[in-house]
């Protein structure tokens, strides 16, 4: 048993981190100026595709390397149709949602109706493997053990992403040229950069990442295909969102996943917390649940308003997202 | 020419995926003159399902044809994800009206009003929903199925085994609360099946207020179990993730409308499943012998146990050795009509294994606040259950979130 306050700690990086695979790979195709409003459906398609590679394989790098070859290639038709064909990116992301979950149920519905079934993941070694890890004296600190540093190695992956990412942005030249392709896309090609390559690229590795996102909520799960209930259940959507609430910077998405995670923990735990805590916390029991359920989105919205009211809460969008780059209109 | 094929490739990926989300919607079977009989039906998800409420009543159509002589490659027609929109489900009977159906059942609640104004339009044809309350007395009929005596005899198992393990928390994963008489009348009678049981034993109910989530389920279970230290996790949802997470804890549980032993094999004990077969088989029999005594014959109908509609799943060996014989006495008692789960007379069960004995005595039935529903010896207030009236909890549950 764990008490309420380290389950509620633990279940907010457990069940958010997706976010930060999904906000993290969102804001690096933004960074390149493409709004790619396909998350949900890319990480469906890394989580189904990677699932089925893993539990065949019985292994989990295999799973996470499928997985993000397979979000990578969707990144890659992403990539041929906006910037190859110019084609409009919120059209073609809505379409490569709409693709992605249908894709997830037609392959789910697919293999479980036959003769193999859909594969388990109780008892396996990719079970086993995406566990939480043991990290000696760290796992063992008391509250904070449980709550941080026992979980299983793809949400520190997710973790070590975002730095990564964060660093590349920062500090390093392809970083730089990637960012004034997304502010200023003919400046960046007048200067010799190739838009197109850098484009292509970043919207692929974006994507990968989005699946890898996707391949954790899944094993997350149990690893059990429902006929009618995605994995992804909306999270592409938030991550969307996030973005904004990061203001493009993969070190504040691990804030907002947090913080996103905060809101979205209570909506489950809020009776749990004044049972445990009568006299401190009794009062969340006045509130009605649909409140907590709404709070998250409520979150959301009002960081949304205040982000976009204060210029510097948007300092971080790339001015020319969303157009795409055409060169003769130069 | 980019224009162009960026057209043809977004045209081609969203024609697809149409086709991948509907599952190859629309119609079955090539119209066939065959036979002159031929059923419809509209689905709330896909027809591909594999597991969940969808695929229970499909199953159970495709048996019921086979068994009235009916093939359900030729004489069944489908249209799935029908939404719970009016325009939606009347555009769906008009479809299969045009297809000919003899009789065609919805099986989503929200398909009551579009059914209740196509039956007037169509008055050849058998309209038969599931879960609602309209009807007429020509061509239109309801039905459902006392699925709380099935829960009684799961919350049986759950009893055995919170006295072994010596915890008289119980969870109980639940979609909604005492909002819908079809949740609280399940959990009422789980909790009075553990109690018949295990005197003392507590339900804790956790409501998630939606059908299907997979995440709250997930979570409510892991709360169920961690914080309020429940040692059997029952659920009325739509995944098996209680069942998995109860698995993964190392606690029991209780499914629901299949036998989720396979998703938990360490942890299920049984679950209330529905046979629908046993309701289409009947209406289908009526409807081509004499479609115009369809209401006299059948009518609105809800069994339960007696016929076979509900059931309990086979127990699976994580049962306490007494379960099995405890619960065919419930069962029987139930079958012949000699009592009822919400009834003025309390089942205890006492005994070791091969001598298991149940006793009958009369005794208030009381709500949570203490006040009483049945006088002690009085008659079962099933058909106020059935009928949605139920709208509290008995004695012996706590909802843990409000």
């Amino acid at each position: 048993m764990l008490d309420v306050f380290t389950l509620f700690l633990f279940n907010i990086i457990v069940y958010n981190i997706p976010l930060l695979y999904g906000t993290t790979g969102e804001i690096m195709i933004e960074k390149s100026g493409s709004l790619n409003l396909g998350v949900e459906g890319t990480m469906a398609i890394g989580a189904v595709v990677g699932y089925l590679a893993g539990a065949k394989t019985d292994s989990l790098l295999v799973a996470v390397l499928v997985s993000f070859i397979a979000s990578g290639l969707v990144g890659l038709l992403f990539a041929f149709l906006t910037v190859t064909l110019q084609a409009n990116q919120n059209v073609t992301g809505l379409t490569i949602t709409t693709f992605g979950v249908a894709f997830y149920y037609f392959i789910g519905n697919a293999l479980s109706n036959s003769a193999g079934g859909w594969p388990a993941l109780n008892g396996t070694k990719l079970d086993a493997q995406s566990q939480a890890l043991h990290i000696p004296l760290l796992s063992d600190i008391p509250f904070a053990g449980k709550a941080i540093f026992s979980h299983g190695i793809l949400v520190y992956l997710g973790i070590i992403i975002a730095v990564l990412m964060w660093f590349y942005f920062k500090k390093t030249v392809p970083g730089l040229k990637l960012r004034a392709i997304g502010e200023n896309p003919g400046a960046a090609d007048s200067l010799g950069v190739n838009v197109a390559m850098y484009k292509y690229t970043h919207i692929i590795i974006g994507s990968g990442i989005m699946g890898i996102g996707g391949l954790y909520m899944g094993l997350n799960m149990g690893g059990t295909f429902e006929g009618s209930n995605c994995w992804i259940n909306g999270y592409g959507w938030i991550s969307i969102a996030l973005v904004i609430f990061a203001n493009w910077s993969p070190a504040k998405a691990l804030l907002g996943t947090l913080v996103f995670g905060f809101f979205n923990t209570l909506r489950v735990q809020n009776a749990a917390l004044a049972y445990a805590f009568p006299n401190a916390l009794g009062w969340l029991l006045k509130i009605p649940s649909h409140f907590f359920s709404a709070l998250p989105f409520i979150i959301t919205l009002i960081v949304l308003i205040i982000s976009s009211l204060s210029s510097k809460g948007r300092s971080g969008e790339p001015q020319a997202i969303g157009r795409n780059y055409y060169r003769e209109d130069r | 020419m980019k224009k162009l094929i960026s057209l043809l490739v977004s045209a081609a990926l969203a024609v697809t995926s149409v086709f991948a989300l509907a599952g190859c919607s629309g119609t079955k079977g090539s119209g066939n003159e065959a036979s002159n009989f031929k059923v419809g039906a509209i689905y709330i998800n896909s027809q591909n399902d594999t597991a969940g409420y969808t695929y229970a009543h499909h199953h159970g159509i495709t048996e019921a044809m086979k068994k009235v002589g009916l093939d359900p490659a030729k004489d069944l027609y489908i249209v799935d994800n029908v939404p719970e929109d009016d325009e939606k489900v009347k555009q769906a009977i008009d479809q299969l009206a045009g297809n000919g159906c003899n009789i065609i059942f919805g099986i989503s609640f929200g398909y009551l009003n579009a059914m209740d104004e196509k039956a007037k339009e169509y008055p050849d044809i058998i309209f038969s929903h599931a879960t609602g309350y309209l009807s007429n007395d020509k061509n239109f009929n309801n039905y459902f199925g006392r699925i709380y005596q099935a829960r009684y005899l799961a919350g049986i198992a759950a009893g055995y085994k919170s006295l072994a393990l010596g915890n008289n928390n119980i969870g109980y994963v639940s979609a909604w609360g005492t909002e819908y008489a079809e949740t609280c009348s399940g959990i009422n009678a789980f909790a009075m099946g553990c109690m018949a049981v295990n005197p003392d034993a507590n339900v804790n109910v956790y409501e998630i207020y939606t059908w299907g989530d997979q995440e709250k389920e997930r979570q409510a279970a892991e709360l169920l179990i961690d914080t309020y230290g429940c040692c059997v996790i029952a659920q009325h949802c739509d995944s098996a993730q209680p069942q998995i997470v109860a698995n993964e804890k190392g606690v029991y549980g209780c499914g629901y409308n299949s036998d989720m032993t396979k998703e938990a094999p360490n942890a299920h004990l049984a679950a209330p499943v529905w046979n629908w077969d046993a309701y289409y088989a009947t209406a289908m029999k009526a409807a081509m012998t004499n479609p115009a005594t369809f209401m006299t014959e059948v009518g609105n109908y809800y069994e339960g146990l007696n016929a076979g509609l509900v059931d309990v799943s086979a127990l699976s060996a994580n049962c306490e050795p007494e379960t099995k014989e405890a619960v065919e006495i419930a069962k029987k008692m139930m079958v012949n009509g000699e009592w009822d789960v919400f009834s003025g007379v309390k089942l205890s069960f006492s005994g070791a294994a091969g001598s298991v004995t149940v006793t009958k005595a009369d005794a208030d039935l009381l709500k949570d606040d203490g006040s009483v529903i049945v006088a002690a010896g009085g008659a079962s207030v099933d058909d106020g259950v059935i009928q949605g009236s139920m709208d509290y909890y008995v004695k012996g549950v706590t909802q843990v979130n409000k």
